[in-house]
């Protein structure tokens, strides 16, 4: 039997820490994971944000005791349960597709655990659960009879009655429609507070991972590329991938010609860029440099000079999308690659052709400084975003073409 | 314990499929059977019981009987069935409860009682036994399984094909023979082949309903009492062969497409 | 596939999908009238007949109309035992094949998930013994078991067996030769609802502190009953009147003698057709009930 410091006969107090140890998971013909070291706080929500593939449902599973690891050790408040079978341990799973038993009730899906593990008044403590995701009144029907936001809920109550020390979540939200997905958003969190768990979110949209977690850890090919607060890493993403895997990102590689204490000037196609140095990942040799599209501003006229401005142009609008809110232009510049820069369609800017030649500027401390190296802006391997921010006719377009393409 | 576990179901499956396969293999030996009158004692290998089959005159004769039995059973109870089954799935009509009823009594009734039964009235009604009356017999139980098998598919065929048929200017017969029938197809055809093996390889129901006429079963059954003729044995393993190639070229077929989609 | 036919009976279609139209009509009449014919009227046949009395003085085998309920009270004072041993036969067989059907069912519908190749191989080995002829496949266990043969000369050796006695021609044999008989009968509902099996509720399970027996227990076997209840009746109902096992020239004995035996008898032999319909009818409605009963309780509640 395992010696877990939380018995999964009893209820966790609290959250616990989890801790991954030079975790490695190889498939046949791949490795899943590699070496992976991760340690989540007690009473945290914290998310595991990437692309499908990245190895974060795997790396759920390894937790939940569903796969078994290649190497490395699992803790769980300071107790190793590497070698414990899923039933063994403090943890609950709500799974993607909610796997409720369909032979079951609701009620008996929810009593399931508290059964398992002999609790008492499990009926009442599964009814204060359903309670809790305002479902009681459906207790006695089948899963097959509720709708796909209610049989989220049901999973959640599920796992969350079990009181576990960790609660993990394998894009639970992925199967529900915008305005469900907010309400979700909004119950977990006030679950999460109401019971003080330890929360760990597997997904691969970044706006459900920001919305949701304190910490963010973005995975990309088995490793953790960057961890942090949403803002932190939106603000200062410190790779290629995270900058446009976490929204969008203009980048530009160049050799840093001058630097001093507080800055480091790069140059990019014979155009300065500063960049702050404590928002810098490295200060000499070639290094990428980036911006976000919402800080650039477009000028049609050339704009003066000044300390603290980063200049670019003349460029040609070649796309200009309107989506209310805000404007999305493509721009060419002669040597980069297209730039996206986005506008507030406030009263006084006026909007800009498709043709029109333009400058762009943003403020020096808007810039930051990743720690790849050689020439991401032109080399690396256009990332292809879950999520992308195409239009949708265009993205559904694509798809068709696709699905004809392989018929 | 958990490895243990994972091998003990393997070594268990595996006895179990040898254990199914032990008749059959012996059934095919015996075929190359050197033997006189009786094929129970192995007298050593020959080939001449396949390649003179015919020699056993009433192996080949019941052979041709029930032949003739299956192919006509199966054509009756393929179209009457899966008439019933698209209507089924695709029709309201009043008494439908008593229909499904109708359907499922024959699969739930032991073929002893449909063979006595049948006898029976063909008894009171004065019909005399032959191949016309075993024929009616194996379409009555062979019927069942064609709805329960084709119902299936109809169940799973989208109505909004045919809808698109009728959209694109298709008759009702059009669309039929042109939509609804070659989706079908796959389900008919599983479900003449399930008939034509039941229908082939009954005995009991044949047994009552016969009269003089002399099926396979019915020779092999006659027979046992004073010895099978290798001759037999041939025809059993030659049908058996051909069908178990036809099913794993299917299934081999299935599996590989199945693949190919996986993967692609 | 129809061997899912008990369950399949349950599947619910959209009702408001269908139309009336007299095209239902034209569909239905000609198999529903051909049910009524060959299987509605020789029920009643059976009936009418299992109530005949011979004709006085009349030739054998010739009987007429009466309201005779003697023969009922015959059939089950003489044939009683031979009815109570089918039905004993059948059941015992249903549970061997059940304990030798789904391990391999579960083996080829869960284990070889991983492996189409030798799933779709082991399917064929299953369904094989539907391809070679019943009566030839009971007749080589005969001689298998024969008394010159290897199995009679090794449970001479290990004592199961007496000197001069025979496997063939006891209840053993028979209740053997049913199990093998139907195995793939029992196996193939049950791969049909395991291969469908959502492997994701096992893990949730598991996730949620059920050991692998309870996992088993509480999920796996509940979602795999439509199959085992269709596996059992596939299994019972034939079984129960089969007598070709039960046959002394296969693997019975007069010992052995099942229902359909004596109802074999009686009709084509003896040409006592009120005793043989009387027996059929005994037959049909014992199984009517326990198949009532069956699929109500399993139906409705869980298996277990």
């Amino acid at each position: 039997m395992s010696n877990s410091a939380v018995s999964p006969r009893e209820f966790a107090e609290a959250g616990a820490d989890l801790e991954l140890v030079g975790i490695t998971k190889r498939f046949p013909g791949f490795t899943a994971i590699d070496d992976l070291d991760l340690t989540i706080p007690a009473g945290s929500f914290f998310a595991l944000l990437g692309p499908s593939g990245c190895g974060k449902t795997t790396t759920l599973r390894l937790i939940a005791g569903l796969e078994e690891p290649t190497d490395g050790r699992i803790l769980i408040g300071g107790k190793d349960v590497t070698d414990t079978k899923a039933y063994q341990r403090p943890v609950n799973t709500v799974f993607q597709s909610y796997a409720l038993f369909p032979h079951m009730t609701i009620i008996e899906n929810v009593a399931f655990g508290l059964k398992r593990r002999g609790v008492k008044d499990a009926q009442k403590l599964a009814h204060a659960a359903l309670q809790l995701v305002e479902l009681d009144h459906v207790s006695s029907r089948r899963p097959s009879q509720l709708s796909g936001g209610q049989q989220q809920r049901v999973a959640l109550a599920r796992a969350v009655v079990n009181r576990p020390a960790l609660l993990l979540l394998d894009e639970p939200l992925g199967a529900l429609d915008l305005k469900l997905r907010r309400q979700m958003q909004v119950e977990l969190k006030d679950i999460q507070s109401e019971v003080g768990l330890t929360f760990l979110h597997v997904t691969h949209d970044q706006e459900e991972a920001m919305t949701m977690a304190d910490t963010v850890a973005v995975m990309n090919k088995g490793k953790i590329e960057q961890m942090g607060a949403p803002q932190e890493l939106y603000e200062l993403p410190r790779t290629a991938f995270v900058a446009t895997f976490l929204g969008q990102s203009n980048l530009f590689t160049g050799e840093v010609v001058s630097s001093n204490a507080e800055s480091v000037t790069v140059d990019s196609q014979g155009a300065p860029i500063v960049v702050p140095k404590d928002r810098a990942a490295r200060h000499s040799g070639t290094i990428t440099v980036g911006v976000r599209p919402e800080k650039v501003t477009l000028s049609t006229g050339a704009v003066a000079e000044s300390a603290g401005t980063n200049i670019l142009g003349p460029g040609r609008i070649t796309d200009v999308s309107f989506s209310g809110v805000s404007t999305q232009y493509e721009i060419a510049l002669p040597g980069h690659s297209t730039i996206t820069v986005f506008e507030q369609n406030t009263s006084i800017s006026r909007m800009h052709r498709d043709g029109d030649e333009v400058w762009l500027s943003w403020s020096a401390e808007h810039t930051f400084g990743l720690a790849d190296e050689g020439d991401v802006e032109h080399d690396a391997p256009r990332f292809v975003d879950d999520t992308p921010t195409t239009s949708i006719a265009t993205r559904r377009r694509a798809q068709l073409k696709a699905e004809l393409e392989e018929g | 314990m958990r490895g243990f576990g994972k091998y003990a179901i393997w070594v268990y499956s595996g006895i179990a499929l040898v254990f199914l396969m032990i008749p059959i293999v012996y059934t095919i030996v015996f075929s190359f059977n050197d033997s006189r009158r009786t094929n129970i004692i192995w007298r050593g290998f020959t080939f001449d019981n396949w390649l003179n089959v015919c020699d056993a005159q009433d192996v080949c004769q019941a052979f041709g009987n029930s032949i003739l039995i299956a192919v006509s059973a199966t054509f009756i109870a393929t179209v009457l069935g899966t008439m019933i089954a698209i209507a089924l799935v695709r029709y309201r009509f009043r008494f439908r409860n008593t229909t499904t009823l109708l359907i499922f009594l024959p699969l739930t009734t032991p073929e002893v009682v449909l063979g006595a039964g049948l006898a029976a009235q063909f008894l009171q009604a004065g019909v005399p036994k032959g191949l016309g009356t075993v024929i009616i017999a194996h379409a009555l139980f062979c019927i069942s399984f064609v709805i329960v098998t084709v119902r299936a598919r109809v169940a799973g065929l989208d109505p909004a094909l045919e809808e698109a048929g009728r959209d694109l200017y298709g008759s009702p017969q059009q669309v039929f023979w042109r939509v609804t029938f070659p989706l079908l197809l796959p389900g008919i055809i599983a479900a003449a082949l399930l008939s034509f093996a039941l229908s082939f390889d009954d005995f009991i129901i044949t047994n009552f309903n016969r009269g003089a006429e002399v099926t396979f079963p019915s020779f092999i059954y006659t027979a046992a009492a004073r010895g099978i003729p290798a001759e037999a044995n041939v025809i059993a393993s030659a049908v058996f062969l051909l069908a178990i190639l036809l099913v794993i070229i299917a299934q081999v077929g299935a599996a590989i497409r199945r693949r190919q989609r996986a993967n692609a | 596939m129809a061997f899912t036919a008990f369950s399949a009976a349950e599947q619910k279609v959209d009702e408001s999908a269908r139309k009336r139209s007299p095209i239902a009509l034209f569909l239905l009449l000609p198999g529903v009238l051909f049910l009524v014919l060959f299987f509605v009227t020789p029920l009643i046949s059976l009936v009418l007949t299992s109530l005949q009395e011979p004709v006085p003085g009349g030739f054998f085998g010739e009987y007429r109309q009466a309201l005779n309920w003697q023969n009922y009270v015959f059939v089950l004072e003489t044939y009683g035992v031979q009815a109570a041993r089918a039905f004993g036969y059948a059941a015992l067989a249903s549970l061997f094949a059940l304990l030798i059907g789904f391990p391999l069912a579960y083996f080829i519908g869960i284990t070889l998930r991983r492996f189409p190749l030798l799933q779709a191989l082991a399917l064929v080995l299953v369904i094989a013994p539907f391809f070679i002829s019943f009566l030839l496949r009971t007749l080589a266990w005969k001689q298998i078991f024969a008394i010159e043969g290897p199995v009679a000369g090794l449970a001479n050796a290990i004592g199961l067996l007496g000197p001069g006695e025979s496997i063939t021609g006891t209840a053993f044999s028979v209740v053997f030769g049913l199990t093998y008989n139907f195995i793939p009968f029992m196996t193939l509902p049950i791969y049909a609802t395991l291969e469908r099996l959502d492997l994701r509720l096992v893990e949730a399970g598991g996730d949620l502190y059920a050991n692998p027996a309870t996992v088993f227990r509480t999920v796996t076997l509940p979602l795999a009953a439509p199959g085992v209840i269709s596996g059992t009746l596939l299994t019972f109902i034939p079984a129960s009147g089969d007598y070709i096992n039960a046959s002394r020239d296969f693997l019975g004995s007069t010992e052995t003698a099942m229902i359909g035996t004596v109802i074999e008898a009686n009709f084509l032999v003896l040409q006592n057709y009120p005793a043989a319909a009387a027996l059929s009818i005994v037959l049909m409605a014992v199984i009517l009930v326990l198949v009532a009963i069956y699929v109500k309780r399993s139906g409705t509640e869980d298996l277990l």
